[in-house]
């Protein structure tokens, strides 16, 4: 069967099962009694192992496959829990994280086997008692209620039994039926169907068998549903229970004459198999009962099983939830898409506005005119702000993994240290997520590596906890979102960067001494410079703060970093909630236009020519007790300015962090919502433009990046 | 019959169709196959701090397109804007799309493999580096541009 197309879904899908299973283990490692824990892990680990062979990915089967027999040894309290086995759990995610990044890749798994953690695991499952042999066995019955729990949720926990037409769950209407049809003396019969592994069009041969089985009489349900059949959602079984007054032999003859289908089995329906209706509201446990009656698998089995059974059908119902949940996965390359146009859609409404406004003709039709504008003005922007709502997700799918990292961390580094994480719900562009995973981790590493100290008696005789505390809160503050990277230890030692500077010839001696502690410490977000005397494994390569500032830049998002030595240190990113459209003040600059992000304005002044001053041969104006650089854009800009000398000045006040400057310009058009408009691959050179909009008239007007001005 | 086709394919490859553009005095060729469109004159955006010849961005239907002027990059004079002037917007595999500004676009022709003759490699002349061949038709020579090199940023 051809795959590929649901490669995506499978990699989406590994992923979040991983990060579950990641979630969850650190959590039995806190509560290694946590039966919820317990049962989502196995859950995940099933639905994983379930995904791995549909897809054919056989070395991921195997190795989800002994997860999970470990974790039914855990569920039925085989085993115990203990931190070996955490850490063997962990090994084992991260084998898993390697076939699936491989998949991503080259759509193959590769060839590592992981025979030592399959090895070690196997020594996890023989240590538990007795029981172990058969167990092995029993998880090859479950597989194909993975695939049940996930194509039709309400499907009952399987009987261990061959039989798996009874994992189909007889309802009140499958009974009357029943009960109809004994009347008419026709009988029901369970059949499983098994199609041969190599068959290449299963769904047509199912419709086939479901034709055979038509001759004969009826079909009452099937499992998986007759939709999911015919989309090819199964594997290379499925099961049956038909109506007929034809011998079951018969029956099965015309089943098997049908090419490509290996094997056909089946019963008839007894009134036991519906006992379970009538006797429990709790149809999830029919099955459990139908099992006591025709045991055929074998008893250690068995017992074990009927144990669990209780505890699936709870665990089968609350995987069931999801389904309401009414939400849908859509490739994020057709929320772009349909944001190109939300963005064309703003550009015509931009270019009709203007054209209004030009045409000053005050007759009434022009008024109507005018009201339907301002009301196509008030949907578009309704509707920018549903597309950008949609694009959003929290950054939980980013900083979830951090748990995992701090842990190992705390492993390989020998410090205890706890991370506390505030605000995962918060929500930025799925564009700004996907890119700020590396960075944020890169700050979380060098928190535990250089931050916290590595001398835990220094640690006490400062009066703090013993184990390190690494925060992260995320939160939003206006048209930005907060990320907020705060840990209790060392923080920066000013001198000694300012030494290592010094030393590296990135300073002189000379400029160090003019240098506030602050412009020191931003000294460490350019490239290759690492403070870090021993140089390890998680941080201090060289590589890292720069490259954190230029991708958080590059998102148009700043950072900075505020820090006492021996109390710790914060890093603060800031980061703009949506990338594509923003708010914008449009300005003159000689005879051009250009749009300055709203974002980062904080006033706009008018001052006289004669309140700039010079200070060290740099024009300042002194506002509101504040000393502002400021800079002529026509300067910049390389363009004649239109206004003459001695005229007073429009400043524009930008912020970039805690640094204030004065963009001088000739002349303001208002606010207006821009596009942002990506100049291509070519134009590479101008650090001074973030990027490109399209005006009302069609002309191209140039986004001026504020904080390169700074 | 996957022969067949092989040779069909082959068969189109010898000729090529060529926009021939009209630069100072002389003819140049630009293969088809790399143009996406021919635009007429539009407002060029000027980008500062940037490559001289770089004469600015367009808005081509809603994208954002740089524009290059083969003369300055050619060491030639400044355009001289004409009724006659287009860019030609190019898609190009490294840069994306790309324009150029031309004075004039006059014909396409389209040569045999046989009509084109690679030029010997020494002729150094700025306004030649970026010339891959020569095309012989009834109109006379024709320089075909190698576009890569036109396009590339020059130090």
């Amino acid at each position: 069967m051809d795959v590929s197309q649901y490669l995506e879904i499978f990699l989406d899908e590994s992923k979040e099962h991983l990060q579950n299973l990641n979630t969850q283990i650190l959590e039995l490692e806190q509560d290694s009694e946590n039966m919820d824990t317990i049962n989502e892990i196995f859950r995940a680990a099933h639905s994983l192992k379930g995904m791995a062979g549909t897809m054919g990915y056989k070395r991921m089967q195997n190795l989800t496959h002994d997860m999970e027999d470990v974790f039914s040894e855990v569920r039925n309290g085989a085993i115990k829990v203990k931190p070996e086995m955490i850490d063997i759990l962990f090994q084992c995610l991260d084998a898993l994280e390697e076939y699936v990044n491989n998949i991503q890749e080259s759509a193959d798994e590769g060839t590592n086997d992981n025979e030592p953690i399959i090895k070690a695991l196997a020594e996890i499952r023989n240590g538990a008692s007795g029981g172990a042999a058969p167990a092995a066995d029993k998880p090859k019955d479950e597989a194909p209620k993975a695939d049940a729990a996930a194509e039709a949720p309400a499907a009952a926990p399987a009987a261990s039994s061959n039989e798996k037409w009874r994992e189909i769950k007889l309802t009140d209407t499958e009974k009357s039926l029943y009960d109809a049809a004994k009347a008419e003396g026709k009988k029901f019969f369970g059949i499983d169907v098994k199609v041969q592994e190599s068959c290449l069009l299963k769904a047509a041969r199912a419709f086939l068998v479901f034709k055979a089985l038509e001759d004969h009489g009826e079909i009452i349900i099937s499992q998986p549903s007759s939709q999911d059949i015919e989309d090819e959602k199964f594997e290379n079984e499925f099961s049956v229970i038909v109506v007929s007054g034809d011998p079951i032999d018969e029956i099965l003859k015309s089943v098997k004459a049908v090419s490509e289908i290996e094997d056909a089995t089946g019963t008839e329906l007894t009134d036991s198999d519906f006992a379970g209706v009538e006797a429990s509201e709790e149809k999830d446990e029919a099955p459990a009962k139908e099992e006591k009656a025709e045991e055929t698998a074998p008893a250690v089995v068995a017992s074990a099983d009927k144990k669990a059974a209780p505890a699936k059908a709870a665990e089968k119902k609350s995987a069931a939830k999801p389904v309401v949940n009414r939400t849908v996965r859509v490739d994020i390359e057709k929320l772009d898409s349909l944001m190109n146009l939300v963005s064309e859609l703003i550009i015509a409404k931009n270019s009709l506005v203007s054209s209004a406004t030009s045409s000053s003709e005050s007759d009434s039709r022009n008024n109507n005119f005018q009201e339907q504008i301002e009301y196509l003005e008030s949907v578009t922007t309704s509707l920018h702000e549903s597309v950008m709502k949609v694009r959003m997700v929290p950054i939980e799918s980013v900083v979830s993994k951090f748990p995992r990292m701090i842990r190992d961390l705390q492993k390989s580094l020998g410090k205890k240290m706890e991370l506390y994480m505030t605000g995962e719900e918060t929500e930025l562009d799925r564009t700004v997520v996907d890119e700020i995973g590396d960075p944020l981790m890169h700050l979380l590493r060098n928190a535990a590596d250089h931050g916290i100290e590595s001398d835990a008696n220094l640690r006490i005789q400062r009066g703090k906890p013993e184990a390190g505390s690494i925060f992260l809160d995320a939160y939003q503050d206006g048209n930005n979102v907060i990320i907020e990277v705060r840990d209790d230890g060392n923080g920066i030692d000013v001198d000694k960067v300012r030494e290592k500077a010094i030393e590296r010839g990135t300073i002189t001696a000379e400029q160090a001494e003019g240098m506030t502690d602050k412009e020191i410490t931003n000294l460490l977000f350019l490239p290759s410079f690492s403070t870090a005397k021993q140089i390890s494994e998680i941080s201090g390569r060289g590589v890292g703060l720069d490259v954190v500032k230029s991708t958080i830049e590059a998102l148009s998002g700043e950072v900075e970093v505020k820090s006492k030595l021996g109390e710790g240190s914060t890093w603060i990113v800031r980061l703009p909630l949506t990338l594509a459209i923003i708010q914008a003040l449009m300005v003159v600059v000689g005879n051009e236009k250009y749009a300055i992000s709203l974002g980062s304005i904080q006033t706009i002044e008018d001052i006289p020519a004669k309140d700039i001053q010079l200070v060290q041969s740099k024009e300042v104006i002194t506002l509101r007790g504040n000393v502002i650089p400021i800079v002529r854009l026509n300067d910049v800009l390389d363009i004649e300015s239109t206004k003459s000398a001695d005229e007073n000045l429009m400043v524009i006040i930008v912020k970039k962090g805690d640094k204030l400057a004065g963009l001088v310009v000739d002349e303001l058009i208002g606010q207006q919502e821009i596009v942002i408009k990506s100049m291509g691959k070519y134009i590479t050179k101008s650090k001074l433009i973030s990027g490109a909009t399209i005006l009302g008239d069609g002309e191209v007007a140039l986004i001026l990046d504020a904080n390169a001005l700074i | 019959m996957d022969e067949l086709k092989v040779l069909e394919g082959s068969n189109l490859d010898t000729t090529t169709q060529y926009i021939v553009i009209q630069v100072g005095n002389e003819a140049y060729g630009i293969n088809i196959s790399y143009v996406e469109t021919i635009s007429r004159m539009v407002h060029i955006t000027r980008v500062p701090k940037v490559q001289p010849y770089i004469k600015g961005v367009i808005n081509l239907r809603g994208e954002v397109i740089p524009v290059l002027s083969l003369r300055l990059k050619m060491g030639l004079a400044d355009d001289e804007i004409t009724k006659k002037s287009r860019i030609i917007i190019l898609k190009l595999e490294q840069y994306g799309m790309v324009g150029i500004v031309v004075d004039e676009v006059r014909e396409v022709v389209t040569l045999e493999e046989s009509q084109v003759e690679k030029v010997s490699a020494d002729n150094t002349a700025e306004h030649q580096l970026f010339v891959s061949s020569v095309g012989k038709c009834e109109a006379g020579l024709i320089s075909l541009l190698d576009l890569n090199a036109v396009v590339a940023e020059k130090e």
